[in-house]
């Protein structure tokens, strides 16, 4: 049988594939492409801050970069991107299923996917966003930029993740194969499915509240306005209802990722499998009952600080369990090491350090002197560039034989990677230090003795940006010219694994029967 | 030991009576952030190496059953160990980071007020002896200072790094944010609220002033134009306000209720609410009565006050807020609801006697 990629070359073939393998790969170049726009923005703004005066851009320009580049980064990239590509790759087959519950909405999940980006993006570059990606009002609805329609833009978006959440849901529950119990699902699929309830559950609730925003902004309707009678502190608790659990959204695909990963190279069983499962569904529950630790210098009442702050600590506490088994599930395995595996390390000491940091900011009086200012940003960024961008790109080399039926260059894969966390590292901890230091996010210009930290962040940028590089052109390389893949180059027992390689369009030749756990590796690859 | 971690940290110096505090926790949680981020890459590194499958060469042809699937489980004890360490650590840290986040918020009595508005891309401040100054904010050294914070337009954050101290200044609401500078000196003010291109130049200053010195430079100030030059205080000037706003059509300053409940006695008086709660009548109540008077109705009066969202500035809502505390020995006749009992139980914002001499 031909492999999905071999079946059908037009590009019409592609564009209206419901083929879940194809649509992940459709995902996986549109979200690389929100990585690069993204990125392009951040580097204008380390540009910028280089000086303390303004030297390139005026402060409105200022304002729009970093505003499109968090709006691309959260909406168009961390959201979605492991959720789609591999969620929607490997997913099913992980299930031992032919394809996703629902092939067509998963197709109209991505075209809703690209009009909300093309919306995105027009309402960008024609007037542009100055509100931050928080989106906050009254700024919001009174700015003179074209908020109305971005924020339209996103709750588009946000659409094509309440249809991907649910299908996946769907799938979780009809598809899988005889032998498939529960406990039995590999750990991504706990992750994957963990994050669809999130999806599910909050991004009605930022959509709705954008769109409240988008027309008070349009039509000055005041429901977040004083001016009018409306409460601003409102859309902050409508807002952080979602964007706190958005944050669980963002790493939970990536913790399981670093679950299929660690056990895979250490060819070993997780220390344990029902930690790592229900912690999910922990983050994913606690995750909704947080969001006012974003809001702890807003005037909140002293009993929504202390209770907000205690909640916090909790969900901290389910991370901390997902650390320690994968490091125990190292302990006595059997480790190679490939690219994938330095990603892990690189996660496993950037993930700890922005959890812990993120520790430290819910503690409500330290909050005080950190809020709103680079401590933040440099927490969210260990979270959410060292914990996503790490695992997107582990995913990346991990599963390329599966789905490319080619290898990447091991050499290269090492050297990128060794630049995008070193440079990850120097990006990020002078931001902690200017934020120490008290220097506000979203400043254009700032007094001159945050000048040197600024540079050196720049830097690391820099080397970031070219480890980035790197590795695409690389992976775009191997794609066409990489050596031919086995069936298993890993040696992993995941089902996926069982699949031809690259897999044909209904994934399995023979219906799959699940007689052993994705993680046995006592046990043979095929019974 | 504390100067060389605050620098190593690269903190601010530490201004004001609870910087030190602040810092003490700031360290023991950035300690343990440090050491445990280390410590797990360490383990996962050791691990990596200590296990590499090159050192299980000789076995390594058939999958192998012992490492495969023995150690199935963590040891219990080492499991409870970690995960009650963890939580009792995180419990730890919320316990002493409430207490002071408490003690950081709530004001000691006998606080100086000064009325603060911020408006793109400018703090206002407003004295009680009727002073005003732009961008600059003069406090006297060694005596808590209370501001009183309020906005014209959209949220901004009032942020001393020096002190320690930040909170949002929004439309519509009162806030408050007090501290104490032990020592003259002059520190930045940043906003730390996105409110538009100016964000970044929001700044200002504080001066911090020995107590004559103080006086002194208050002295020098232009008073706040509240259309009487000659106005002895900020609360005389809010009595001109009062009049030329036409809040006397509607309330009245010796007692009787007309369209709108008397100033009189009103400040720290409970109020009953439509709807049945009360609250009491400090200087965010009453801020927020001025910019949002229907969000909380005074029980038997209709909701006939307009909105002076936007219409005030800072000086002229201190001035009116100063001017009703003024009042607030005057008695009242309150024939309607349930008359309001006096209390003197300080709950955001100090009830104390005037701080005016
Ligand atoms: C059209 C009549 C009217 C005008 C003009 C008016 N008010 Fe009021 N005010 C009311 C009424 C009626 C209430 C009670 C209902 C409520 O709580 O909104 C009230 C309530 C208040 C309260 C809350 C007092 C309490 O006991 O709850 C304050 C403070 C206040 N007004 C201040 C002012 C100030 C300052 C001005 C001028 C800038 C002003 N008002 C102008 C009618 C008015
Ligand atoms: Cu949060
Ligand atoms: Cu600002």
């Amino acid at each position: 049988m031909t492999s999905y990629l071999a079946s059908g070359r037009s590009l019409r073939s592609w564009l209206v594939t419901k083929d879940h393998k194809r649509i992940g790969i459709l995902f996986l170049i549109a979200t690389t492409l929100a990585l690069v726009l993204g990125g392009v923005f951040a580097l204008l703004i380390r540009i910028e801050l280089l000086t303390p005066e303004p030297s390139v851009f005026d402060a409105l320009d200022y304002n729009r970069s970093f505003t499109h580049h968090g709006v691309v980064m959260v909406f168009l990239f961390m959201v979605p991107v492991i959720p789609t590509v591999f969620g929607n790759f490997f997913l099913p087959m992980m299930l031992g299923a032919p394809d996703v519950a629902l092939p067509r909405l998963n197709l109209a999940s991505f075209y809703v996917y690209c009009l909300g980006a093309t919306i995105l993006l027009l309402s960008l570059w024609f007037g542009g966003v100055d509100t931050g990606w928080t989106f906050y009002a009254p700024y919001a609805t009174t700015s003179p930029t074209a908020v109305a329609t971005a924020v339209f833009g996103v709750f588009v978006v946000g659409i094509s993740s309440i249809l991907t959440g649910l299908n996946f849901i769907v799938t979780v529950h009809t598809m899988r194969a005889k032998g498939m119990r529960w406990f039995r699902m590999p750990l991504f699929v706990w992750a994957i499915y963990a994050t669809a309830i999130i999806q599910v559950l909050a991004t009605p609730v930022l959509g709705l509240s954008l769109l409240l925003v988008g027309a008070d902004h349009a039509f000055g309707m005041g429901v977040f306005d004083p001016a009018l009678g409306g409460d601003p502190i409102l859309f902050q608790h409508l807002f952080w209802f979602y964007s706190h659990p958005a944050v669980y959204i963002m790493i939970l695909p990536a913790m399981g990722v670093v679950s299929e990963v660690v056990c895979t190279f250490s060819h070993n069983r997780p220390a344990s499998y029902r930690a790592i499962a229900i912690s999910s569904i922990g983050i994913a529950f606690i995750g909704f009952l947080t969001w006012g630790h974003h809001m702890f210098v807003s005037g909140m009442s002293m009993l929504d600080v202390g209770a907000f702050g205690i909640l916090s600590m909790f969900v901290a506490i389910f991370s901390a369990i997902k650390v320690f088994t994968w490091t125990a599930t190292l302990y006595r395995g059997r480790i190679t090491f490939n690219a994938p595996m330095l990603y892990f390390f690189g996660f496993m000491f950037l993930f700890v350090f922005g959890g812990m940091t993120g520790v430290a900011v819910a503690t409500s009086s330290l909050d005080i002197h950190w809020h709103d200012t680079y401590f933040v940003v440099a927490h969210f960024h260990f979270i959410m560039v060292g914990g996503t961008l790490t695992m997107f790109l582990a995913a990346c080399h991990y599963w390329f034989p599966k789905m490319f039926g080619r290898r990447y260059p091991e050499k290269w894969a090492l050297i990128g990677a060794v630049a995008v966390i070193l440079g990850f590292v120097f990006t990020f901890t002078p931001q902690f230090l200017l934020g120490n230091a008290g220097m506000p996010r979203r400043y254009h210009t700032y007094v001159p003795e945050y000048q040197w930290l600024n540079v050196m962040s720049t830097a690391g940028a820099t080397i970031l940006a070219l480890g980035l590089v790197v590795t695409l052109v690389y992976l775009v390389h191997s794609i066409f010219r990489g050596e031919k893949a086995g069936d298993n180059p890993w040696d992993s027992r995941g089902y996926e694994w069982l699949a031809p390689t690259p897999p044909p369009t209904h994934n399995f030749h023979t219906p799959l029967v699940i007689a052993r756990g994705p993680y046995d590796f006592h046990c043979p690859e095929r019974p | 030991m504390n100067d060389w971690l605050r620098r190593l940290l690269f903190l601010p110096e530490q201004a004001s009576t609870i910087a030190r505090d602040m810092d003490s926790l700031h360290y023991f949680v950035i300690i343990v952030t440090m050491v445990g981020a280390t410590a797990v890459a360490a383990f996962t590194l050791i691990f990596i190496v200590r296990f590499a499958a090159h050192k299980h060469r000789e076995k390594s042809a058939a999958p192998d059953v012992r490492h495969g699937y023995t150690h199935g489980g963590i040891p219990v004890w080492l499991e409870l160990f970690v995960f009650g360490g963890l939580l009792s650590l995180f419990i730890l840290w919320w316990v002493i980071g409430f207490r002071q986040y408490a003690r950081f918020v709530e004001p000691p009595p006998n606080t100086l007020q000064i009325y603060v508005t911020g408006k793109q891309w400018m703090w206002t401040f407003a004295y009680p002896n009727g002073a005003a100054s732009n961008g600059i904010l003069y406090v006297p050294a060694g005596r808590p200072v209370t501001l009183v914070m309020t906005s014209r337009d959209v949220i901004h954050s009032f942020f001393v790094p020096d002190f320690r101290v930040k909170r949002d200044v929004v439309p519509g609401r009162a806030t408050t944010v007090w501290f104490e500078a032990p020592a003259a000196g002059r520190h930045h003010i940043f906003c730390t609220e996105l409110c538009g291109v100016g964000h970044s130049t929001m700044r200002g200053e504080v001066v911090v002033l020995a107590a004559e010195e103080y006086e002194r430079q208050l002295e020098g100030l232009e008073r706040v134009d509240l259309g009487d030059p000659r106005a002895s205080s900020l609360a005389a000037a809010g009595e001109r306000v009062a009049a030329r706003r036409g809040c006397m059509r509607c309330h009245t300053a010796d007692g009787t209720p007309h369209i709108g409940p008397t100033f009189a006695g009103l400040y720290g008086a409970t109020i009953p609410l439509e709807g049945g709660q009360s609250v009491i009548a400090d200087v965010q109540y009453l801020t927020s009565s001025m910019m949002d008077p229907a969000a909380q109705l005074h029980r038997g009066f209709l909701a006939v006050m307009p909105s002076y969202q936007g219409l005030l500035s800072a000086a002229e809502v201190g001035g009116l807020v100063e001017y009703i505390r003024s009042l607030r020995d005057v008695q009242r006749a309150e024939p309607q609801s349930p008359a309001p009992q006096r209390t003197d139980v300080p709950i955001v914002t100090p009830l104390q006697p005037e701080e005016r001499r």
